[in-house]
């Protein structure tokens, strides 16, 4: 086990009561400051990974502060008591050089970053996304898909869909297959913890576990074009026979993801609200991953000519701010 | 035959661009109109335009990174006031707008704001530095800058024909590929990039060449000051970095024009290549802007302290350490990738280790700082804002270097806050510390204080109270280039950088003001010794501003701070040196080469970008010819009569001498 420890209950150390303090006054500062809630932050972690990384988070902001504030504090002091008005203050402009001073200031960053060095290498190590989250419940599996500009989600285990809508058990680990059926995105669920890059033609793994139902703010991290600012999606994390319901729901209704449909879904357009798919080809995730399913296929209009300026009449019919929805919206 | 030209290309359709441009284009016409009509033109061209000089060079390049400034300011305004009101709505840029703004910011921020800025500044200091009287090849330095300048032209030139790049400031794969982007948008940021690299490529060369082989007699390397120690790991890394740059987009040119496969999605491309490489060129290209400014904190703290830096030698090794270890940590921009621990974990410490030679020294300038005797001008502001600043912005970096926290934190808004942190806390207070420690050796006078500390002061707290919100709303899960959004929560901390971001624009507003009531007042301000805030390097040895040949006779080091030692004698004994004995000298004659070849590089890129192949054609010709032309030159120099130096120097000697005898302070 690592040196954190999986799951909130079994941590008692210093920084974790630094951390619920943080978390607090961010919940309590919310509403003070405009906020409506905590529905983003990463100091208000709701799974094992989240919290793991915002207490290195945190830890590592001591560390460095224990060096940082005496630093900038012996700054100003230096600078303020040495003023040229200050007949006080010794002028020694001979005092160039110094051993012992050199022997201390090439010290204190080598230690405090060799001290950081060990925890960036076990944290690294704990904390890789593609790491199991060890658990006596099964892993549930999701195969995700960014799109110009959607997200698809595919649960290959029970044979349904859903786009821009994650729906996942609660207290249970989820292991996700990431890829890209056009650009570079991020997949981000800032409660959850860990983001991870999607690629054409490529796999990325990210292992991630919500303790508790509730629901949470998702988003693509990586800007992917027009559309981008509405690639994002909500997270619902339902206790485990919610989630069983949610599935049936999803069997009973929508329709089903062949390759006719998601070559329809791959335009690009972006999707005002969620929807689901009943049924899913076998093999989409494979077809896309290795581009039997070809990649996306970009702006429709704008290929040379007059189409060179995004100003051109022609480029507006497709504008993202249209908010085109897809017909499967439902 | 014009390619994809057309009347559409521009924005007679939409309010927004068409009214920016419309007034930049008219301002540009006011100013050639007005500069024409005072009969001004042959005095530019013969005493700037053409001029190899290399002080008159880094202050062109100035003049450029300033202008330049603010129009990546305007982009930042735009930036922040539509996040401050996008909430539940679209605000009052478009997406297609919106996103060509904060790829023009970063692109004009970094190019064109930042490099000119501090390659006009080594430009300008560090053959005065060095005791020489140029650089090594001052036609080419010449062509440097014009290039230089071709390359912001044809980025403004998008702000009217067409669009600039709707993919971020470093254009990302497939994104940036002609299936995603159609558009002559990332054609323009490829060419203007290319060009101006290449003007960059050579600038390294110049100043290694230089700094390597033309030091005054006695300036041994240990004798260098700190700024010219700095501006050589620079422009070694500029040597090192910028070909990497260059044949990354190289590669992307020929995927876009040729239909070549190096990053597309189809054919075996692969996008992370080009995050490989681009990163390989884009950490060093940090330290290329940070490390000279580290110089010239260190030369401001050491001359405003009244005393030697401290810890020179170990300064000298630390900028060399972070030189060689800034090659080693291009991953930390993508630790979200999927690389594995083990790759991670390594270049996660790599990229710590390099805050231990930024650690060592903080500490050498506090300890300059201490037993000081500090005037606080404002180039000293500066300077100490710099240092707490940076201070900050090392430690998010840091955090930001640990694989695990930047899994929650990559690509977020206090990822944009951590290199603003450094950025503007380092570089930009750097260049303006060096803008108002050096103008008055550019000039003959100083700039005046007043003014210079409203901005100093504004410019410190509208940072602040900008990034700080964005730190927050970082922590608070906001990703990066959003054209609105839906979270209730971060929207407070929007407008509070909005507000941060108007104060910064007093900061920018007094800056100006500063210029130009210093102008009006430079009689009031005048400075005749040539050392006008008690220096200590070989730049105040000689008149402000300098005569074309800087120095009447070549100087003889005998120690650290060559200059200091000699005005040392000089208070000592009350008497300046002998009189040397004056010779005739020769200088660089000036050449139109410059300018007549970045004429050309325009063409050929305008050409390139619009696919007017036979234009690009007749630009390629004529840039050639014009190489051919300066290879046929007669004569290289001209001679400065000795009687004519003489008379320079004397005039100089004579507010020296009377200087040192109504100097009031230590003698030794």
């Amino acid at each position: 086990m690592s040196p954190y420890g999986y799951g909130r209950s079994r941590r008692s150390d210093i920084a974790h009561t630094g951390v619920i303090a943080a978390a607090r006054w961010c919940c309590v500062a919310a509403p003070i400051l405009g906020l409506s809630g905590c529905e983003a932050s990463v100091l208000d972690p709701q799974g094992p990974v989240g919290a793991q990384e915002k207490i290195i988070l945190l830890n590592s902001l001591a560390i460095m502060l224990a060096i940082v504030i005496p630093t900038l504090l012996a700054t100003l002091g230096f600078a303020w008591w040495f003023r040229a008005s200050n007949t006080k203050a010794k002028f020694l402009p001979d005092f160039v050089y110094s051993g012992r001073i050199e022997l201390v200031v090439w010290a204190i960053p080598v230690l405090t970053i060799t001290f950081l060095g060990g925890l960036i290498w076990i944290g690294s190590h704990e904390l890789d996304p593609a790491r199991p989250i060890p658990s006596p419940s099964p892993t549930t599996e999701v195969q995700v898909v960014s799109l110009d500009w959607k997200w698809l989600f595919i649960y290959p285990q029970e044979g349904v869909a859903s786009v821009n809508q994650l729906v996942i058990p609660a207290g249970r680990p989820v292991h996700f297959t990431l890829t890209s059926a056009s650009v570079m995105n991020v997949f981000f669920v800032p409660q959850l913890g860990s983001e991870i890059y999607t690629m054409n033609g490529m796999a990325t793994q990210l292992n991630l576990q919500a303790d508790h139902p509730g629901v949470f703010y998702g988003q693509s991290a990586h800007f992917s074009g027009d559309g981008f600012s509405d690639m994002h999606f909500e997270v619902k994390a339902l206790a485990p026979t919610d989630y069983a319901a949610w599935l049936a729901g999803a069997r009973g209704s929508g329709q089903t993801l062949d390759q006719g449909a998601y070559a329809g879904l791959a335009q690009q357009n972006t999707v005002a609200r969620p929807f689901t798919y009943r049924g899913v080809a076998p093999d989409l995730f494979q077809a896309i991953l290795s581009q039997r399913a070809p990649p996306g296929p970009g702006p429709d209009d704008g290929r040379g000519g007059s189409g060179v300026s995004p100003r051109s009449p022609s480029a507006h019919a497709s504008a993202p701010n249209a908010k085109v929805e897809t017909s499967h919206a439902g | 035959m014009l390619g994809k030209l057309s009347w559409a290309a521009l924005p007679l359709d939409q309010p927004i661009p068409m009214i920016a441009s419309g007034v930049v284009a008219l301002a540009i016409l006011g100013v050639l109109a007005f500069v024409t009509f005072k009969g001004w033109v042959p005095y530019l061209w013969r005493e700037w335009i053409t001029s190899v000089d290399h002080k008159r060079i880094g202050v062109m390049y100035i003049v450029l990174a300033l202008v330049m400034l603010i129009r990546g300011f305007a982009d930042a305004i735009m930036m922040r006031s539509q996040q401050a009101v996008a909430f539940h709505g679209a605000g009052y840029l478009a997406p297609e707008h919106y996103n060509q703004i904060f790829s023009a910011h970063g692109t004009i921020m970094i190019f064109f704001g930042a490099m000119p800025f501090i390659i006009g500044l080594m430009n300008f200091v560090v053959p005065l530095q060095l005791g020489d009287r140029d650089v090594a090849f001052p036609t080419l330095n010449s062509v440097s800058f014009w290039l230089t300048a071709t390359g912001a032209l044809l980025v403004n030139i998008s702000l009217v024909i067409g669009e600039f790049a709707r993919t971020g400031w470093l254009p990302y794969p497939p994104l940036s590929e002609l299936k995603y982007s159609p558009g002559v948008g990332v054609d323009y940021y490829l060419w203007a990039i290319q060009i101006s690299g290449v003007g960059t490529l050579l600038t390294g060369v110049n100043f290694v060449t230089t700094i390597l082989k033309m030091r005054a007699p006695g300036m041994g390397y240990l004798r260098m000051p700190m700024f010219c120690w700095t501006a050589l790991a620079a422009n070694l890394l500029i040597v090192a970095a910028f070909p990497i740059l260059t044949a990354t987009l190289a590669m992307l040119s020929l995927d876009r024009y040729l239909g070549f496969h190096f990053f597309t999605n189809e054919g075996g491309g692969n996008v992370m290549m080009f995050m490989n490489l681009i990163w390989a060129w884009g950490h060093p290209e940090v330290y290329i802007l940070v490390l000279p400014c580290f110089g010239i904190f260190s030369e401001v703290i050491s001359t405003f302290s009244s005393k030697p830096l401290f810890g020179y030698r170990s300064m000298v090794a630390a900028t060399l350490f972070i030189c060689l270890v800034s090659f080693t940590v291009w991953l930390h921009h993508f630790f979200t990738m999927g690389a594995g621990p083990d790759v991670n974990a390594v270049f996660g410490i790599a990229t710590s280790v390099i805050a231990v030679g930024t650690g060592v020294k903080i500490y050498n300038w506090m300890f300059t700082l201490y037993g000081g005797r500090i005037r606080f001008t404002t180039p000293m502001l500066w300077s100490l804002g710099f240092m707490v600043t940076f201070v900050i912005g090392g430690m998010t970096g840091v955090l930001l270097a640990i694989p695990p926290a930047d899994f929650v934190l990559h690509n977020s808004m206090f990822l944009v806050a951590h290199f603003h942190n450094v950025i503007i806390g380092g570089v930009l207070f750097g260049v303006f510390a060096g803008y108002t420690y050096w103008f008055p050796k550019a000039f003959g006078f100083t700039l005046d204080e007043g003014w210079g500390k409203a901005a100093f002061w504004f410019t410190l707290v509208g940072f602040y109270v900008t990034f700080i919100p964005l730190y927050v709303a970082g922590l608070l899960g906001m990703t990066r280039r959003l054209q609105h959004y839906d979270v209730a929560g971060w929207k407070p901390w929007l407008t509070w950088a909005a507000i941060g971001t108007a104060v910064t624009a007093v900061g920018v507003i007094c800056q100006v003001v500063q210029l130009v009531v210093s102008i009006r007042r430079r009689d009031a301000l005048r400075d005749t010794t040539g050392d006008p805030w008690d220096g200590r390097s070989l730049e105040w040895s000689t008149a402000s501003p300098p005569p074309a040949f800087n120095f009447a006779v070549l100087p003889n080091v005998e120690g650290e701070e060559a200059y200091w030692s000699l005005k040392q004698t000089a208070r000592e004994q009350n008497r300046l040196r002998e009189e040397p004995a004056y010779e005739d000298l020769e200088a660089p004659r000036n050449s139109p080469t410059g300018f007549v070849c970045a004429f050309f590089a325009t063409v050929v890129g305008f050409a390139l970008i619009w696919h007017i192949w036979w234009m690009a054609v007749i630009g390629l010709i004529g840039a050639y010819a014009t190489f051919v032309v300066f290879a046929w030159r007669d004569t290289a120099e001209y001679r400065i009569p000795a009687a004519e130096v003489a008379k320079i120097d004397r005039a100089n000697r004579s507010a020296r001498q009377d200087a040192l005898a109504t100097y009031t302070g230590p003698r030794p």
